[in-house]
């Protein structure tokens, strides 16, 4: 996109959102998206290691058929807090409260978001969830799982589920928070000239991820306040002794916690469009249908949530209109994928570090998308339900997509973020390292729950154990892969190569600021004459 | 927004409307309407919201965009109810083999 | 939704119309999220209603409606007194805001109030699920399960109507040190939208909660 603001002239002048302030207090007080970005990066990191370390003590338990390590009460717990944190803490916030923060400002020409307060404080509020989770470890942890179900949740646990509650219940309304700053400011904020069809792709994925924050997050949360108040209170919403229903709430819980799987994905689908544009040097193959394709995503993800209920006493009824449903939601899944497809067919394509996870994505999506057809489909379900089939699955989207999509977008953007390039070699080592370590941990979890291996068990047959041992060997070997970025991205901090406003020659507003950008990112308002990805047009500047 | 401000006897006017609609929603709620009494308390009280939301809350001088937005918060609820009475309605279905094949009932 | 300015365009805006246009949708999408969270009780509400028919007729009545009518009175009048607020602050009439904020709060109290009593008879007739339930009948356990319903959606109605009272405190505060101008009265407009949410929320729990199977 071409624009009246000319970034070498910038360059090196000194003051950056960076150097804007140093004490603790203008870090804590800021109201810039780009400084709240960085303090989200902190946090959800944090919520990762935490996260992995409980995986990595389920990975050693299931090392061998017994039960050797942990007992089964803390088996339960160590699953229960892995569910909990990955996902509340780390999987809804990572792209959208990291990258959606920091770029959708600048994506889109403004200065900042539309409610730069409101955008702290759902980092406090954040922050306050999580500390209540933190309390929840010290008080002995939650064995619910992630999903809280009732009776078992509102009535027979032992543990901490109240507190659990609290703080899933706050953290919450920092989604929502999240979400409805993204929405307004996609809607009133745009630079002069960019209409919504020159809007990168990666702005209508966070367009339709904050649409399902808004309209899921209220329903999860008002559900789990329900857990709350019959755990404490005893009025019984969900209580079979008064003809309550426990179903009742998984319909509740699935309204949000189905969509919640897309405010997962859709923004790394938004991150594979941007890398795909910039490493094939060619616009999105059918932009309109990639871009309709979030919004259609989005609605179709609230029409399908009973597939999680298939074995539950929903009405088998039910059950068929859910489980046709759910075969539409791959047809956006799938123009998605084959259209990034035919963007790099004829591209010319390099492979860059971000362009490896944008490869991994791309493949590990693909596996646990078509899976996720078969537990979608009404009979099979009945058979794989519950075991490390759905396990493997749901990693395959989340780790294998999320996740890729995560990294793709830490690599692209950290120049653009911190001004430094990082070390190329490690970093495209350490993304074939990840790439073969996830595969080896989760790809035999798909073979071992066809198998019959139930999940969230400690102890298994004999027989399964080589695949358990496989398991756990990826696993090791993902954990080195996840550990190499933290080691060079924090040493290019400091040793990195200076980047330039746009190392990789890319198109979209955010390349034409310096890196990293001042705090009000534009000296003066862009206006927009191209349509995105224009890669048939030099970049500005550049000879390429 | 309201650029240009709404005048007051309309509020007085919709404000009028909506006493005289409580006071209907309590009378027909002594006659028994059969099948149809949920729906007609459902009908008087969307039809008051709508009031509500198109006069006091202005979403009829306002943007299409709001009038979107309101839409889509009651689109999405319906589609949590519809769902949830489908299941409801039809969990104690049964297929019961007879001599046309199958049938369904629901047990009584 | 706490983005107010004291009359000068922030930062992150070209404009003052394009500060009003987006807190304006802020708003909306803020409604929208309330609109999801008591529209998850409503339909969990409708889920066992049509489950328990029986159940919910006798829970209704022990309910007394013309509580519930005369509040629901009480609320509409205090939207009345909500809506001339913001015509008085498009007019920038000082006086008139103060007076109709005044209004809308003691009319709310005066719901509050009603409420009080409400809850405070559910107490003495061994209503309140969870805690000091007992009524003599075959669906006793369901009647629990409506009241338990009864509280926790008319509870949340509540809650909010009190956040509202502190909202509209300040704005009084803030009107009476003469912040708002024909310019700038985006606060009182907002909070206007939020207090006809509260009402629109109990124009749906009057019926459903207090007119079940009166015929």
């Amino acid at each position: 996109m071409s624009t009246t603001v000319e970034a070498s002239h910038h360059s090196g002048t000194g003051e950056n959102y960076l150097t804007a302030g140093y004490g603790l207090k203008s870090w804590l007080m800021t109201t810039d998206h780009k400084r709240i970005a960085i303090l989200y990066l902190l946090s959800i990191s944090l919520f990762f290691v935490i996260g992995g370390l409980f995986a990595v003590l389920i990975r050693i338990e299931l090392l061998t058929p017994a039960g050797d390590l942990v007992s089964a009460d803390s088996y339960n717990k160590l699953f229960t807090l892995h569910g909990l944190v990955m996902i509340f803490f780390f999987l809804v916030p990572s792209i959208p409260a990291v990258f959606g923060n920091f770029l959708i400002p600048i994506m889109i020409g403004a200065r900042d978001l539309a409610f730069p307060k409101v955008n702290l404080a759902s980092w406090y509020v954040f922050t306050i969830g999580g500390l209540f989770t933190f309390a929840v470890v010290l008080a002995g942890g939650v064995d619910t799982g992630w999903t809280f179900y009732t009776p078992y949740s509102s009535t027979y646990s032992k543990t901490a589920v109240g507190l659990t509650a609290i703080g899933v219940f706050i953290t919450g309304f920092s989604s929502i928070l999240t979400g409805l700053n993204f929405v307004v400011t996609i809607h009133k904020m745009r630079a002069p000239g960019l209409t919504w069809f020159r809007l990168p792709l990666f702005i209508w994925a966070h367009y339709a991820t904050s649409l399902i924050m808004l309209l899921g997050t209220p329903v999860v949360a008002i559900s789990i306040l329900l857990v709350f108040l019959e755990r404490v209170f005893g009025i019984g919403i969900f209580d079979p002794a008064l003809g309550g229903d426990p179903v009742l709430f998984q319909h509740l819980f699935w309204f949000y916690s189905h969509p919640a799987v897309y405010i997962m994905i859709l923004p790394s689908m938004g991150v594979m469009s941007e890398l795909i544009a910039c490493f094939c040097r060619k616009r999105i193959f059918g932009y309109s249908f990639v871009a309709f394709s979030s919004l259609a995503i989005a609605v179709l993800g609230f029409l399908v949530w009973g597939h999680h209920m298939f074995t539950s006493s929903q009405s088998i009824y039910a059950g068929m209109v859910f489980s046709i449903l759910t075969m539409m939601v791959a047809i956006p899944s799938a123009v998605k994928v084959f259209n990034w497809a035919a963007t790099m067919y004829g591209g010319s394509i390099s492979y860059e570090t971000p362009m490896m996870y944008a490869f991994g994505f791309l493949g590990l999506f693909t596996i646990g998308g078509l899976t996720g057809l078969f537990l979608g489909a009404l009979g099979l379900d009945v058979h794989v339900h519950d075991t490390y089939f759905v396990v493997a699955h749901f990693h395959y989207i989340m780790v294998g997509g999320a996740i890729m999509g995560y990294l793709g977008a830490l690599h692209f953007w950290w120049p653009k973020m911190f001004g430094r390039l990082y070390p190329e070699a490690w970093a495209k080592l350490s993304s074939i390292v990840i790439f073969i370590g996830f595969n080896l941990t989760f790809f035999p979890q798909f073979l071992v729950g066809y198998l019959g291996m139930p999940r969230r068990y400690h102890v298994y047959p004999d027989e399964f154990q080589i695949f358990h041992v496989l398991s756990t060997a990826g696993a090791s070997i993902l954990a080195i892969g996840y550990a190499f970025p933290v080691v060079y991205l924090i040493w290019s901090l400091v040793r990195g190569e200076k980047a330039g406003p746009n190392p990789w020659n890319a198109k979209g507003l955010e390349w034409t600021v310096p890196s990293p950008p001042t705090t009000f990112n534009f000296d003066e308002t862009p206006v927009v004459t191209e349509e995105a990805y224009d890669y048939s047009r030099p970049v500005e500047g550049k000879v390429v | 927004m309201s650029e240009h401000s709404i005048p007051a006897r309309i509020y007085y006017l919709v404000f009028a409307t909506l006493l005289l609609l409580t006071l209907i929603t309590v009378e027909v709620a002594f006659y028994d309407l059969g099948i149809l009494t949920f729906g007609v308390a459902l009908g008087i009280a969307c039809f008051k919201a709508a009031l509500v939301i198109l006069y006091f809350m202005h979403v009829r001088y306002s943007s299409g965009l709001t009038g979107i937005f309101v839409a889509a918060g009651f689109v999405f609820l319906a589609i949590m109810l519809t769902f949830f009475l489908l299941d409801a309605s039809s969990r104690d279905w049964q297929y019961q083999p007879d001599s046309s094949g199958f049938s369904m009932v629901r047990p009584s | 939704m706490s983005n107010f300015h004291d009359g000068v365009v922030a930062h992150q805006f070209d404009d003052a119309e394009q500060q009003k246009e987006t807190v304006n949708l802020g708003m909306w999408s803020f409604l929208i999220t309330e609109v999801m969270m008591f529209g998850a009780l409503f339909a969990a509400y409708g889920f066992y209603r049509f489950k328990y028919p029986q159940a919910w007729i006798e829970g209704s009545n022990y309910l007394d409606y013309l509580l519930g009518a005369f509040n629901t009175a009480v609320l509409i009048c205090s939207s009345l007194t909500m809506a001339m607020a913001v015509h008085a602050a498009q007019h920038a009439k000082r006086k008139q805001i103060i007076v109709f904020l005044i209004l809308t709060i003691i009319l709310g109290g005066v719901f509050i109030g009603v409420k009080v009593v409400e809850y405070a008879d559910k107490f003495e007739h061994h209503l309140v699920p969870g805690h000091n339930f007992s009524v003599d009948s075959p669906f006793a356990n369901q009647v629990e399960l409506f009241y338990s319903f009864y509280f926790i959606m008319t509870g949340l109605h509540a809650l909010h109507m009190l956040i509202g009272f502190g909202i509209i405190a300040t704005l009084v505060v803030m009107a009476y040190r003469n912040r708002f101008s024909e310019a700038y009265y985006a606060p009182v407009e907002m909070t206007g939208l939020y207090w006809h949410f509260v009402d629109i929320v109990w124009i749906f729990l009057f019926p459903f909660l207090y007119l079940i199977g009166r015929g």
